[in-house]
C-alpha cells in the first residue's frame, strides 16, 4: 500500500446540465505521501468539483481517480473511511455544541476524542474555552478551527481542505497555514484549493486552474522560474494616472497594478530603465521608480490567463 | 480638502456587555476610495452597518452623506449604493431586468431606466448577455455588475463589502478599474478587503482591531510609521495583537 502515491488523478472531467457545461475538464495530477498539495484558481475554476469527485461525493463523467489506491468509485467505502473533508461551506451542525459535533463526528467513525487528541490538540487549545458554545454561535475562525479538528478526528490519510481560508484576514490565514505545516509534519497528505495566490508559495506543489484546466503543476519555485519576461516593478505619484499612461506606450507588452507599484513587461528585451523614465516625465508623471522585480505566483497566473 | 461625505465621531455600538463598534472617529471625502481595513470580528461588519442606516448606534454621532444616522435612516439608504459580498442580484431575472428593478426601486424615472441600461450595458460589454439569466455568468461578471447596479442611481457614496473575494487576478484588477471610473466621477468608494495590494489602491485607510480604529492614513504614511515595507506587514503588527477570537 506504501508504494502508492496518495492521490492519482487521470483525466478526470465532469460535465453539467442539460447544456452539457464543462466543469473539470481532463485533469490529471498526483499527490505524494505526506505532500502538501495547492489547487490555486478562482472562483468557478473547478476545485469544488473536483474535490467532491475526490471525496466520492459527485460521480465523474470520465477519467478515473484514485484515493490512497482506491478507487473513487469502486471502492468509495473505503475512501470514506479514511480521507477527511472540509467542505468550503460551513457544514457541522449549528445547533450543536463545539464539544459535541467533535463528538459525533468521532464516534461515527468509530473512534473517540481522546484517541486521537494530539492530532488536533494545537488547534483544539484555542476552541476550549468555547466548547458549551453552539457552532452556529462561533466566529468565522473559530467555525473554521473547530470544522478543522472534526476532518481530523478520525486520523485520516489523506485531508481535503476546499477553500479553508477564503474570507479570512491575513493573520488569521497565516495561521492556519502553520496548522498545516504542522500536520503535514505527522504524515497527512493535504489537498488544499485557495483563491488565494500568496498562500500558493506555502505548498509543496501546486496546480493553477482555470475554467475546469490546469494551466501549470510544480513547485511555486519552479513555476516562478519558468516565467518567460522580465518584469519590471514602476511606481509614480498617482496609481491610476500611471495605468493608464503606460497602456499607451508602444514598448509595453502588459501593466497591470501590483499593491503599490504597477507590473510592467515589454515586447522586447530591455533595458527600458531609461526610456520610460523620460516617457513617463513627459507625460507629467512624478517620483517615478523603475526597478526589475521578481515574479510571483499572481504574475505567473495572469501571464497564464492572458494566452 | 473637499467636502465631507462620512463623518463619525466616538461611534459606538454594544451589544449587551459587548462593544462591537468602539467610539469610531473618521472622516471620509467626496471622490475617496477609503479602505475600511480588519481582522474577521474587528466589527468592521456593525460599522458598515451603521453607516449605511441598518443599525441604530448606541452613542456617538454620525453623518451619511449629510443625513443623520440616527434620525434619516431612509434618506441615506437613498443616497448611498451597497454591494454585499455575497453575490445579491436575482439570479432569475436577466442582466437587462436587473438593472431595470434596481434603477425602478431607487426611483429612477422609465426615461433614464432606458439611457442608462443602455449605458452600462455597452460599458460591461455585455451587450450579447443583456437578454440572459444572470445566473449564467461567470462570477468576475456579475461582481461588475452588481457594482454597475449598485452606482446606478449616482449615489454619493457607495459601499463595497469584500467585493473581489475569490475572484481571478485579472478580473479582480478590471473590477478596481470601475472603482477607479466612478472614483473619478466623484463617487466615494467605501471598501472592505482582505487583500492587502487592494488595501495599497486605496487613498485612505484605516485599520479596525477590537472594535477600535488603530489606524488611520495612506498607505504611504502608515508604511512609514510602522516602518515596514507593504500593508501586509503594517496590518500584521496591527491585528496580531487582536484578543477577540476571530
Amino acid at each position: 500500500m506504501d508504494s502508492h502515491p496518495a492521490l492519482v488523478v487521470n483525466d478526470l472531467t465532469k460535465v453539467y446540465g442539460k447544456d452539457k457545461a464543462v466543469a473539470v475538464n481532463k485533469v490529471s495530477f498526483t499527490v505524494d505521501r505526506g505532500e502538501l498539495f495547492g489547487l490555486i484558481g478562482p472562483d468557478g475554476a473547478g476545485k469544488t468539483s473536483i474535490f467532491r469527485m475526490l471525496t466520492t461525493l459527485l460521480l465523474p463523467d470520465g477519467g478515473s481517480a484514485s484515493v490512497d489506491g482506491h478507487d473513487i468509485v469502486k471502492d468509495y467505502r473505503l475512501i470514506r473511511n479514511t480521507a477527511g473533508y472540509m467542505p468550503g461551506k460551513f457544514s457541522l451542525y449549528t445547533d450543536l455544541t463545539v464539544e459535541e459535533n467533535l463528538n459525533f463526528f468521532a464516534t461515527v467513525f468509530n473512534t473517540t476524542i481522546e484517541e486521537n487528541y494530539h492530532l488536533i490538540k494545537d488547534i483544539y487549545i484555542q476552541l476550549e474555552r468555547f466548547k458549551d458554545r453552539r457552532a452556529g454561535k462561533l466566529s468565522g475562525g473559530m467555525k473554521q478551527k473547530l470544522a478543522l479538528c472534526c476532518a481530523l478526528i478520525h486520523k485520516p490519510t489523506v485531508l481535503f481542505l476546499d477553500e479553508p481560508t477564503t474570507g479570512v484576514d491575513p493573520v488569521s490565514r497565516k495561521e492556519f497555514w502553520e496548522m498545516l505545516k504542522r500536520l503535514k509534519d505527522q504524515n497527512i497528505t493535504i489537498l488544499v484549493s485557495t483563491p488565494y495566490m500568496d498562500e500558493a508559495t506555502l505548498c509543496d506543489r501546486i496546480a493553477l486552474i482555470q475554467q475546469g484546466s490546469l494551466l501549470s503543476i510544480d513547485t511555486p519555485e519552479n513555476i516562478v522560474k519558468s516565467y518567460p519576461d522580465t518584469l519590471y516593478a514602476i511606481r509614480a505619484s498617482k496609481i491610476s494616472s500611471l495605468l493608464k499612461v503606460l497602456s499607451t506606450n508602444e514598448a509595453v507588452a502588459s501593466a497591470y497594478a501590483f499593491g503599490e507599484y504597477v507590473h510592467v513587461t515589454f515586447k522586447h528585451e530591455g533595458p527600458h530603465e531609461k526610456d520610460i523614465l523620460a516617457f513617463l516625465h513627459e507625460q507629467g508623471l512624478e517620483d517615478i521608480e523603475i526597478k526589475p522585480t521578481e515574479p510571483t505566483i499572481e504574475d505567473c497566473f495572469i501571464k497564464l490567463l492572458k494566452k | 480638502m473637499s467636502e465631507t461625505v462620512i463623518h463619525a465621531e466616538n461611534l459606538t455600538k454594544r451589544f449587551g456587555d459587548f462593544v462591537a463598534a468602539n467610539a469610531l472617529t473618521l472622516e471620509v471625502y467626496k471622490g475617496e476610495i477609503f479602505g475600511f481595513l480588519g481582522a474577521n470580528g474587528a466589527g468592521k461588519t456593525t460599522a458598515m452597518r451603521m453607516f449605511c442606516g441598518l443599525s441604530i448606534p448606541t452613542s456617538g454621532k454620525a453623518t451619511i452623506a449629510g443625513y443623520d444616522v440616527y434620525r434619516q435612516t431612509e434618506l441615506i439608504k437613498k443616497n448611498i449604493g451597497y454591494m454585499s459580498q455575497k453575490f445579491s442580484l436575482y439570479e432569475d431575472l436577466t442582466v437587462l431586468e436587473n438593472i431595470r428593478f434596481f434603477g425602478g426601486i431607487y426611483g429612477l424615472s422609465n426615461a433614464q431606466l432606458k439611457s442608462k441600461s443602455d449605458e452600462l450595458i455597452t460599458q460591461l460589454g455585455l451587450q450579447h448577455e443583456a437578454k440572459k439569466l444572470v445566473s449564467g455568468l461567470p462570477l468576475g461578471w456579475k461582481q461588475k455588475l452588481s457594482f454597475s447596479v449598485a452606482v446606478l442611481h449616482q449615489p454619493k457614496i457607495v459601499f463595497l463589502d469584500e467585493p473581489t473575494g475569490g475572484v481571478d487576478p485579472v478580473t479582480r484588477r478590471q473590477f478596481w478599474d470601475l472603482i477607479y471610473d466612478a472614483a473619478d466621477k466623484g463617487v466615494t468608494i467605501f471598501v472592505t478587503t482582505h487583500y492587502m495590494d487592494e488595501a495599497e489602491y486605496c487613498n485612505r485607510i484605516s485599520i479596525m482591531v477590537d472594535g477600535k480604529i488603530e489606524a488611520l492614513d495612506s498607505p504611504g504614511n502608515l508604511k512609514k510609521h510602522f516602518q515596514v515595507d507593504s500593508m501586509h506587514e503594517v496590518f500584521y503588527q496591527l491585528a496580531r495583537g487582536a484578543k477577540r477570537g476571530e
